[in-house]
């Protein structure tokens, strides 16, 4: 056991000094140590290689033990969480454009930068309130104002924001104001689109917020044990420490897993329904009718597998076909959000995004994968599983005028007697 | 090979006098004007161009709004492609970085994803009936974000297998600067389109408000001006600023006055499936039919008027003037600090006397944003073609009890007669 460890350790160390010999002439500065004295006191007798092992070991069972806290704490404890990330991992970002451009202390950037976080967050979390609290929304008159012109006040703060940007340019220092102007906008549209993307999918039901990231996080782990084991064949220029047996072996894990963890979480409640704000009581309620995603069926196994398993049918959950295509893209395409961080560190000579967790680097540094795969559930979710909704449409329907609303009553008979489902009756 | 990364590094922190000019952009008037003109001197030629090209820019202008919203469409296509191409050729010009591979072939890819995703959301609503019929193009329309989604990540796949050591950090900045362009002028682009849709009357107010004040700010501020600005312009002055925002309402409202009595520009856009034709025939709405308004006691006095008949829309055309002359100039001194930051002239040698297409449209930047929010803030409730839409894709089951709900509704209301057959 003890020599299988250490095996595991030379194989981290030698790579670690490889990259490091490629960063070649400007070093960055160097990483300052950030394990808490705790840790630091209990592994002082081991070696510098172990206690880097046990280090990031530690912090790993750490933070998937906070995960499952904040899950068991519900859904507004999440919101919150997901909005600190976020605001995290602008900061890590903005951060190293500071550094690379040396232009920490040109005026107004501090501010601005964070100002047009604020901007964008107001935006997009008043469009999302505006859906999921919409009653209490109508009930109280300033948010009734503040929802019907939303966009309206979002987008004179962003522009109170570009202006403030457009006099605060100064002779000699353009091409950089721009530059972290440029810097900013992208990080924005990484860092804020995906976290919201994250909150809709969690309100469509935490089993879509869990089962992509556990995905992901699973892919990270079984693809270095299989590349750790078996690892022959390079994967990528980019990040030599991957290999195609890792990567092979860490999708193929990666379905079963996604397929076993949906079956456990599908028989709950609490995870499979859509997340609703209970006027009444005030507050987040997870209570309803599963719909047919979660209800078992009967599916035939293709005649290849029978032989293989030795079952005719099968009892599974429509979902968990789904959390095969979750689990395929997680597998094959989020390593590629992966490959753009590492290029992105090796573009701007960095060796992590930042420091904040010891022995794993920044905050950005342990969601580079899941970049992607917010937007693809997000994606998947509109496009195969949830379709409009009929209450808001009738809603809109209301508010228009009465020809138009005329002219889509008939056009909806004319598609309804089309298709059979209303026959020429008028007393349908 | 080192240097490349070094010299840029460089590069980004010298201050912008240290960087070299870029040579002055070629001459490319038209021979016949040239000879026509070579009698003046150069200062008189060059006022007697910008001039000509200037009435050539608005004479083109109106006969595309005299053929038709459907080549207006072609037109701000055309536009965005080659706003797009300007801005990008001028990365590839601070970077010295035209020759990365396949850049030049991913960011026209990443274009066509971008417009493609946009084309198909704003298409799709305005064609509901055309792509009924087809079954194909229900299909497309169905899946639209997820194939639109399919097709960037492609793109964002092959930039990740297109880095190449020793020029990372350059094929990120070319990535971000792709991305960022496609953020102005894309979506610009789009929301001029819809605005369009909206009737033609909400895509020529603005525009010509802008230029108005840009040719009467330059006006008064050539008679009048005398307090500089603003230090990034200086050509610009507080006299030409007044004087442009007050013109520009005035211009704002007569022009509003003479557009909304013809249905031509009123009425939204839509698209006949018979006559597989654009048509802009409809029932004026309230905004333009002449009301009564009480002229404030302050202007009585000035103007000799109790009361005075307007279009509501001509108090909507005093906001859509107020942003163009106050705010728009923004944008205008926006891209004046980007060309000065990256040392050039103008954005490209396009347009002889006024340089690329950028330069004309810098103003109009963010018009057409202000326009849409505008629009769906204070004027237009939610979109019918597209609420249809969203009806169709529902589940049967859906659908039925939706048109049960509807007709209990619009019998209640007495637009639909009860027991009513056909």
């Amino acid at each position: 056991q003890e020599s299988e460890s250490e095996n595991k350790l030379d194989g981290e160390t030698a790579s670690d000094s490889e990259s490091k010999s490629e960063f070649g002439g400007s070093s960055p500065v160097p990483t300052s140590d950030d394990t808490p004295e705790v840790l630091n006191r209990a592994l002082s007798n081991l070696s510098s290689r172990w206690k880097n092992w046990w280090v990031r070991g530690i912090l790993t069972l750490a933070m998937i033990t906070f995960f499952f806290i904040i899950i068991y704490l519900g859904p507004m404890v999440l919101m919150t969480i997901v909005m600190c990330v976020q605001i995290k991992c602008f900061h890590e970002i903005i951060t190293i454009g500071y550094n690379v451009y040396h232009s920490y202390d040109l005026p107004w950037f501090r501010t601005l930068s964070w100002y047009f976080l604020l901007c964008v967050n107001y935006f997009f979390y008043g469009e999302t309130v505006t859906d999921y609290f919409f009653t209490l929304v109508q009930r109280e008159e300033p948010l009734r104002i503040l929802s019907k012109y939303h966009r309206f006040i979002s987008f004179a703060l962003y522009l109170t924001g570009f202006c403030m940007f457009v006099l605060s340019l100064v002779k000699k220092h353009y091409r950089l104001q721009f530059y972290m102007f440029g810097w900013t906008h992208v990080t924005l549209l990484i860092v804020v689109t995906q976290s919201h993307l994250i909150i809709h999918n969690l309100f469509e039901g935490m089993i879509w917020f869990i089962v992509p990231i556990s995905c992901v996080i699973c892919n990270d782990i079984m693809a270095y044990m299989f590349g750790f084991f078996f690892g022959r064949t390079p994967l990528i220029k980019l990040s030599p420490k991957k290999t195609w047996e890792g990567f092979i072996g860490g999708f193929f894990s990666t379905v079963l897993f996604g397929l076993l963890l949906s079956y456990v979480m599908s028989g709950y409640r609490c995870f499979t329904c859509p997340v609703e704000f209970n006027n009444d009581t005030n507050s987040f309620t997870v209570d309803c009718e599963p719909s047919e995603l979660f209800q078992l069926q009967e599916y035939n196994i293709p005649v290849v597998l029978q032989s293989v398993l030795g079952w005719k049918t099968v009892r599974m959950y429509p979902f968990q076909i789904h959390s095969i295509a979750l689990s395929t893209f997680a597998s094959l395409i989020g390593p590629f959000g992966g490959f753009f961080a590492s290029g992105f560190k090796r573009a701007f000579k960095i060796k992590d995004f930042a420091n904040t967790i010891p022995g794993h680097g920044g905050i950005m540094d342990r969601f580079d994968c899941q970049y992607l795969m917010a937007t693809f559930v997000n994606v998947y979710i509109a496009s195969f599983i949830r379709g409009p909704n009929p209450s808001k449409l009738i809603q809109q329907f209301l508010t228009l005028r009465p020809d138009q609303q005329l002219h889509i009553f008939n056009t909806l008979k004319a598609h309804l007697v089309d298709r059979g489902v209303l026959g020429s009756l008028e007393d349908a | 090979e080192v240097d490349l990364e070094e010299r840029l590094h460089e590069l980004d922190l010298r201050s912008d006098s240290d960087i070299p000019d870029v040579p002055p952009p070629t001459d490319s008037t038209p021979e016949i004007l040239k000879r026509a003109l070579s009698g003046l001197s150069a200062r008189w030629k060059n006022w007697w161009i910008r001039g000509i090209l200037s009435l050539a820019m608005i004479s083109g202008f109106f006969l595309i709004i005299y053929l038709g919203s459907f080549m207006l469409m072609l037109l701000v296509l055309s536009i965005q492609v080659k706003c797009y191409h300007e801005i990008i050729t001028i990365g590839y010009r601070v970077y010295h970085s035209y020759d990365l591979p396949w850049f030049r072939s991913l960011s026209w890819y990443f274009l066509l994803c971008v417009n493609y995703f946009f084309y198909g959301e704003t298409v799709a609503d305005y064609f509901a009936t055309f792509v009924q019929r087809r079954e194909q193009l229900q299909f497309l329309i169905r899946y639209h974000r997820f194939i639109s989604f399919a097709l960037y990540l492609t793109g964002f796949c092959m930039f990740v297998l297109s880095l190449v050591k020793k020029h990372y950090r350059l094929q990120f900045y070319m990535f971000a600067w792709t991305h960022v362009t496609l953020l102005i002028t894309v979506t610009q682009s789009h929301l001029v389109i819809q605005n369009l849709f909206e009737g033609m009357i909400w895509f020529l107010v603005p525009i010509s408000s802008v230029i108005c004040n840009d040719i009467t700010a330059y006006i008064f501020g050539f008679f009048f001006g005398r307090t500089p600005l603003i230090k990034l312009s200086p050509k610009k002055t507080w006299e030409g600023f007044i004087g442009g925002f007050f013109s520009t309402v005035i211009f704002g409202f007569i022009f509003s006055y003479f557009l909304a009595q013809h249905q031509y520009f009123v009425c939204p856009v839509e698209y006949n499936s018979e006559t597989n034709r654009f048509v802009t025939e409809c029932e004026p709405s309230e905004l333009f039919q002449m009301k009564k308004y009480s002229v404030p006691p302050l202007l009585q006095a000035m103007l000799g008027w109790e009361t005075v008949n307007m279009y509501p829309f001509q108090m909507h055309s005093f906001a859509l003037s107020t942003f163009a002359s106050l705010i728009g100039p923004f944008g205008g001194f926006f891209a004046s600090g980007f060309k000065r930051a990256f040392k050039i002239k103008d954005f490209a040698d396009t347009i002889p006397g006024h340089g690329g297409i950028m330069d004309r449209f810098d103003c109009q930047y963010l018009m057409a944003t202000f326009v849409h929010v505008y629009i769906t803030s204070f004027i237009r409730g939610p979109n019918p073609s597209k609420l249809l839409k969203q009806l169709l894709i529902l589940q049967p089951e859906q659908q039925l009890s939706v048109y049960k709900t509807l007709k209990s509704h619009l019998v209640e209301k007495g637009i639909l007669q009860p027991s009513l057959r056909g």
